[in-house]
């Protein structure tokens, strides 16, 4: 971060690259079950990304050892498709999809009530089919859905988004060329209803107001994934005609 | 489609969804009291009952309770133990000394192998969801004829329930003998050609948890069947 300032990521007229204003979301679709073995399914196209997750569980968790008395346990594995990309990424896991496994698990596990299935372990996986930057948003959205359609109890829905500082402007969700030569990056995730942080990273650096001013624009976003979110959860039970 | 037993429009909620705020029913199933205001935590339809709001899940996993009727196949076993597939998220077991056999130590694979399936019926759930059942109890057996097929669990519950007639004429149409089981199992046991009407109606019956049937046209279907 920052040896790339001079690379001009705004237009004179104050749009992005791609036209979008700074506090404007790429284009989201959201669909539910999509995946008739999975206990839950979701697809998210956003931007130029695709992510799919599916959900399995509650089931028994093994080996015995990673099982927890008071509660289940997330087994979260998130992935890029070896043709998300257009470097060929090397097939299994890597440090930073073992980072990225790691942050969301957490994250659910302040919203799905875990403590329901004490010994169990609820098993959710997040591949991404094609990556254009922001995937871990994408993914949790994904996995929210997912979990939701699953039927597994969860106290909010979660929405993730990012926010970050291009050319000292702050700006909603960046897209690859922003995340590759930006100043700062700014990824959370939302419980809509409630407007809790369930996770929350930063890469680069924020002044407080340039903070404030970011997270405004993740919780304005989150509200509009969010109706996403639900839409294809009513469309899903409901075949689509209503 | 409009549903025959629906009286109003049903309320689909999403998790997070407020579904009252401030009033005095108390929450069920489903729901999650936070500051006054009663949260959906599934994806279902919202019920009242009896001074209780719960959220009639869309899609479950089966969660054993004390006293249900279940199917389980054979996953593994001990010198005095079963462990039975439940289709749950844990697995139960069967203890030698709750089979209908006199079962000695260590012959336990001579009885119920790997893969068989057991009529049996949850006898404890403990806090920590280990699961005991037993096959000691009127009709409770080894399964060896007939076939098994799956519905969602909490379709079983309205089966058995509100629409209970709709097993009593299929069983009638077909003069299969059908088990239907708290863990969302169904045994048909009968004329190899009276099975396909019973497969036909089990899909339908699957179907109805992904709203592209109603009970309505499920009740159609069995009455316009002869045979």
């Amino acid at each position: 971060m920052g040896g790339y300032g001079d690379v001009q990521l705004l237009r004179d007229d104050g749009l992005r690259l791609d036209g979008r204003k700074v506090d404007e979301l790429r284009d989201i679709e959201i669909e539910a079950g999509i995946l008739p073995v999975a206990d839950g399914s979701a697809k998210v196209t956003w931007g130029k990304n695709v992510a799919v997750a599916a959900v399995y569980g509650p089931m028994e968790a093994h080996p015995r050892k990673i099982s927890r008395e008071d509660r289940a346990i997330l087994d979260v594995r998130y992935n890029m498709a070896p043709f998300s990309t257009s470097d060929r990424i090397r097939p299994g896991f890597n440090r930073r999809s073992r980072e990225i496994s790691k942050v969301t698990a957490e994250a659910f596990e302040s919203v799905v009530q875990v403590e329901l299935y004490p010994r169990a372990k609820i098993r959710v996986e997040i591949e991404i089919l094609c990556a254009e930057a922001g995937t871990r948003c994408v993914g949790i959205t994904a996995a929210s859905v997912a979990l939701a359609d699953a039927g597994i109890p969860m106290k909010d829905m979660l929405v993730s988004v990012a926010a970050g500082k291009v050319n000292d402007i702050v700006v909603l969700d960046l897209d690859k060329a922003e995340d590759n030569y930006g100043q700062a990056d700014l990824p959370v995730g939302i419980l809509p209803n409630t407007g809790e942080i369930a996770f929350l990273q930063m890469d680069g650096d924020l002044s407080p107001d340039e903070y404030n001013l970011a997270m405004e624009y993740n919780f304005k976003a989150a509200k509009e994934i969010h109706a996403l979110q639900v839409d294809a959860l009513r469309n899903r039970n409901t075949g689509g005609d209503s | 489609m409009e549903s025959r037993d629906s009286g109003a429009a049903k309320h689909l909620v999403i998790p997070g969804d407020v579904i009252t705020s401030g009033s005095e029913m108390s929450a069920g199933v489903g729901t999650l009291l936070r500051n006054d205001e009663l949260i959906a935590t599934r994806v279902g339809h919202v019920k009242e009952n009896a001074n209780t709001v719960s959220v009639e899940p869309l899609n479950t996993n089966y969660m054993p309770r004390s006293g249900d009727l279940i199917i389980g196949y054979v996953k593994s076993m001990k010198s005095n133990v079963w462990f039975l597939d439940v289709a749950g998220p844990f697995d139960a077991i069967l203890p030698m000394s709750l089979a209908p056999w006199k079962v000695e130590f260590g012959t336990v694979r001579k009885y119920i192998d790997i893969g068989e399936a057991v009529l049996a019926r949850v006898q404890e759930v403990d806090e920590t969801h280990s699961v005991v059942c037993t096959m000691k109890g009127v009709g409770l057996r080894k399964l060896d004829s007939g076939y098994i097929d799956e519905v969602p669990p909490h379709i079983v519950e309205i089966l058995n329930g509100q629409h209970s007639n709709v097993v009593q004429s299929l069983k009638e149409k077909s003069g299969c003998r059908i088990i239907v089981c708290e863990n969302g199992r169904i045994w048909v046991d009968g004329e190899t050609d009276a099975i396909p009407f019973v497969q036909e109606a089990i899909e339908m019956i699957r179907e109805i948890s992904n709203m592209r049937f109603t009970w309505g046209d499920l009740e159609n279907m069995i009455t316009s069947h002869r045979n």
